[in-house]
């Protein structure tokens, strides 16, 4: 910033408090009101969560204090993160972890290049091969994953492969085939107008009593199916509302320059739509995340079902509060990284440096 | 167009990567004797057009029993994720009798409304899972009722303070009731044709109705007796709680398998009959091997094998009631342990006590001859 940018001088702290905290009597009396609310709250959050809290134990018996009894969750923390996972295998849950963050990471870096973006499934489909075996690796059935780690995998599998086909039913909602448009509208409008809670149930409940005796679909692929296809329908719409603010001049600009429909749309109105539905995209990602744990319904031992099962064993029965609170804590980190990252696409520059093609 | 391909190429793989493995690493290999030592299948082709789910369950080597997603003292994993309960026990009592090993099982936690679409579709063997039994299930869904492992019913909890015997004396009492539910029906039910007045407390949710009760907002507090336990072992000192003996309406939760394969169904029953014979018997988890050397009654001898060709109408090896009691013990010894007098839950036997015990209950095998 040059000195001429620069705002006029500081004011210091006490000013600043002066005009803004302390201006009149009544002020001042509400600020003195709130701010020791506020250390009080903070004082008892932090006396409950850190200063009386009991962190380790086999049971709540353990925690003789008054303060919050985090035993629970450092007694079950390997179920909390990787479900039923065979304790010496463990190290697969890290590897797919792993796998997931990679095939999310072109989606949150500011230029990545085109076949990046490939790599994506390839990551997901590595991750499940690492947790279920795939006839390399001992075989662990879908039933004992669980945990975090089922969330993100849900999460990030959802969020992966529901992004094209959102983009296809965005772009098949704005076509000018009658069929193909009715087709979209049609399976947005139904698919949003229905609770993901309804669709996961008859996913576990109607779809095994379909299918041809023998052939059975896991029920996390069922739930998987399921929330790409809900998290498709609403990304559609926030693509579409990118697709809309575009401005018309650049589509023409294409087709003067000789582009055809397809490049005209992957090559000039997709990546300024895409930029455009970023925020809309990113709000579609978070509650996809949050709507992970909506599996638990289906028997799905997500982080929730598996303290729901701590909190079912007499040892640890009525410390709900810990157990929420620690997946509270989970979620907020998850989410929040998602909306900084997201935030930091945004704040990319407009336009790709030209590059001349060698 | 390349990037479409690739996306149903992942898709296919990723199928194909979940499809269910044989066998799994925290699965340990069934290792008893049941196995080996299980009679070929040579017995007919009326049973073996039945026997499906017994087939299916040995060339897996692994019983798949669907339970509840975690139930105080019924279901639920300890610090380890080790599975135990009331419920749990009877799954490992059905592997050891089928199968001849207390850890060929793989776990399926259900939530209520899938559970019968989970069994039919055949993810699941058998449901062990406080599911109660009633006419429309039963008949209405393509599904059996194997028998009944425990009568739950609504009752009373109150403090021992108020020196009540009997939910007849609760003439004018606040009873906290969850609104909406079967239970506030039943209460009024029972109040009406009693003759007695009573302030409902209702309020929204079964956490709701723990927290008015401890808080004394209400004199009783009804559910499911098995909630009610559960409910009194977390208040601040259980033992100033007490359940009133009354039981006002019948949850008797059974175990379930498909319709039509009958030797399964059976099998089920019959393990189940086998834990509550051996407690009529005095037989335990400790003394069944002398039991099976010495006793000369010929009830116990065919329970136990010593007589042969009982085992085999099951399309099992004869000792298959001995393998699930040496496992599990008996009815009485899986009920204390789990949700009796050495469990926190301190229940009462109650209706499951023995029909011919002291104070009789409901728990009745047929004879075993």
């Amino acid at each position: 910033m040059s000195a001429a940018m620069r705002p006029p001088p500081r004011r210091t702290a006490l000013q600043w408090a002066r005009t803004n905290l302390f201006a009149t009597p009544l002020d001042a009396g509400l600020t003195v009101i709130l701010s020791l609310g506020a250390a009080w709250l903070a004082w008892s959050l932090i006396d409950w969560a850190v200063l009386q809290a009991t962190f380790t134990g086999e049971s709540r018996s353990a925690c003789k204090g008054s303060g919050a009894c985090w035993a629970l969750v450092t007694a079950r923390w390997p179920q909390l993160f990787t479900g039923f996972y065979p304790e010496g295998h463990r190290w697969r849950v890290a590897a797919a972890t792993l796998l997931l963050l990679m095939a999310a990471a072109p989606f949150a870096m500011r230029h990545a290049k085109a076949w990046t973006y490939l790599l994506a499934p390839a990551g997901i489909v590595l991750a499940f091969m690492v947790m279920g075996g795939a006839h390399v690796l001992p075989g662990v059935p879908s039933e004992y994953w669980g945990g975090v780690f089922l969330n993100l995998l849900i999460g990030v599998t959802g969020a992966i492969f529901a992004l094209p086909i959102g983009v296809l039913l965005a772009l098949g909602r704005r076509s000018n085939l009658p069929i193909v448009k009715a087709l979209s509208v049609g399976f947005i409008e139904i698919v949003r107008g229905v609770p993901l809670i309804t669709l996961l149930f008859m996913a576990s409940v109607m779809l095994p009593l379909f299918m041809p005796t023998g052939v059975t679909l896991s029920r996390l692929m069922r739930a998987l199916v399921v929330i790409t296809l809900f998290e498709a329908a609403y990304m559609a719409e926030g693509v579409r509302g990118g697709l809309q603010a575009t401005p018309d001049g650049q589509r023409e600009a294409a087709k003067a320059l000789g582009l055809g429909p397809v490049r005209t749309t992957l090559l000039v109105v997709l990546p300024q739509a895409l930029r455009i539905a970023i925020p809309a995209l990113v709000n579609s990602f978070i509650g996809l995340f949050k709507d992970t744990t909506l599996v638990f319904v289906i028997g799905l031992l997500e982080v929730t079902g598996v303290a729901r099962q701590a909190l079912a064993d007499y040892a640890w029965q009525g410390k709900d509060v810990e157990a929420f609170a620690f997946i509270a804590a989970v979620f907020w980190v998850v989410c929040f990284a998602m909306s900084r990252f997201a935030a930091a696409l945004e704040r990319a520059p407009k336009v790709k440096p030209v590059q001349e093609p060698a | 167009m390349f990037r479409r391909g690739l996306l149903l190429a992942a898709a296919l793989l990723a199928l194909a990567a979940c499809k269910d493995p044989g066998s799994a690493v925290n699965e340990p290999a069934p290792t008893g004797p049941g196995v080996k030592g299980a009679p070929d299948l040579a017995l007919g082709e009326a049973v073996k057009a039945q026997g499906a789910t017994l087939r299916t369950i040995r060339a897996r080597r692994r019983l798949i029993c669907g339970v509840n997603t975690g139930l105080i003292g019924f279901a639920f994993t300890d610090n380890r994720g080790q599975w135990r309960g009331f419920d749990i026990d009877f799954c490992r009592a059905t592997a050891a009798a089928v199968l001849g090993d207390i850890n060929a099982v793989r776990y399926v936690p259900l939530g209520s409304t899938e559970r019968f679409t989970a069994l039919q579709s055949g993810e699941v063997d058998v449901l062990w899972r406080n599911t109660s039994w009633t006419f429309s299930r039963d008949a209405g869904n393509r599904l059996d009722f194997g028998s009944i492992n425990y009568f739950d019913g609504q009752g009373f909890l109150v403090r021992k303070s108020l020196g009540l015997k009997s939910a007849t004396e609760l003439n004018g009492a606040r009873i906290c009731v969850q609104t909406g539910s079967t239970t506030e029906l039943n209460v009024a039910d029972f109040f009406r044709s009693k003759g007695l007045k009573y302030t409902p407390v209702v309020v929204d949710t079964e956490d709701q109705a723990h927290a008015a009760y401890a808080k004394e907002a209400c004199d009783a507090l009804t559910a499911d007796m098995s909630e009610l336990a559960a409910v009194r072992a977390i208040l601040d000192n259980p033992d100033t709680h007490m359940l009133l003996p009354e039981v006002i309406s019948k949850e008797p939760f059974g175990p379930v398998v498909r319709q039509g394969d009958d030797q399964w169904e059976d099998i089920i029953r019959w393990t189940l009959y086998a834990t509550i014979l051996a407690e009529e018997f005095g037989i335990t988890d400790r003394n069944v091997d002398e039991m099976r050397r010495t006793s000369a009654n010929p009830e116990v001898r065919r329970l136990l094998g010593v007589e042969p060709g009982f085992g085999k109408m099951l399309g099992l090896s004869d000792d298959w009631a001995y393998r699930a009691i040496k496992a599990e013990g008996n009815y009485g010894q899986i009920f204390e342990r789990n949700i009796g007098r050495n469990s926190p839950l301190k229940l009462e036997r109650g209706m499951n006590a023995l029909w011919n015990a002291q104070k009789p209950g409901l728990m009745y095998a047929p004879p075993m001859r």
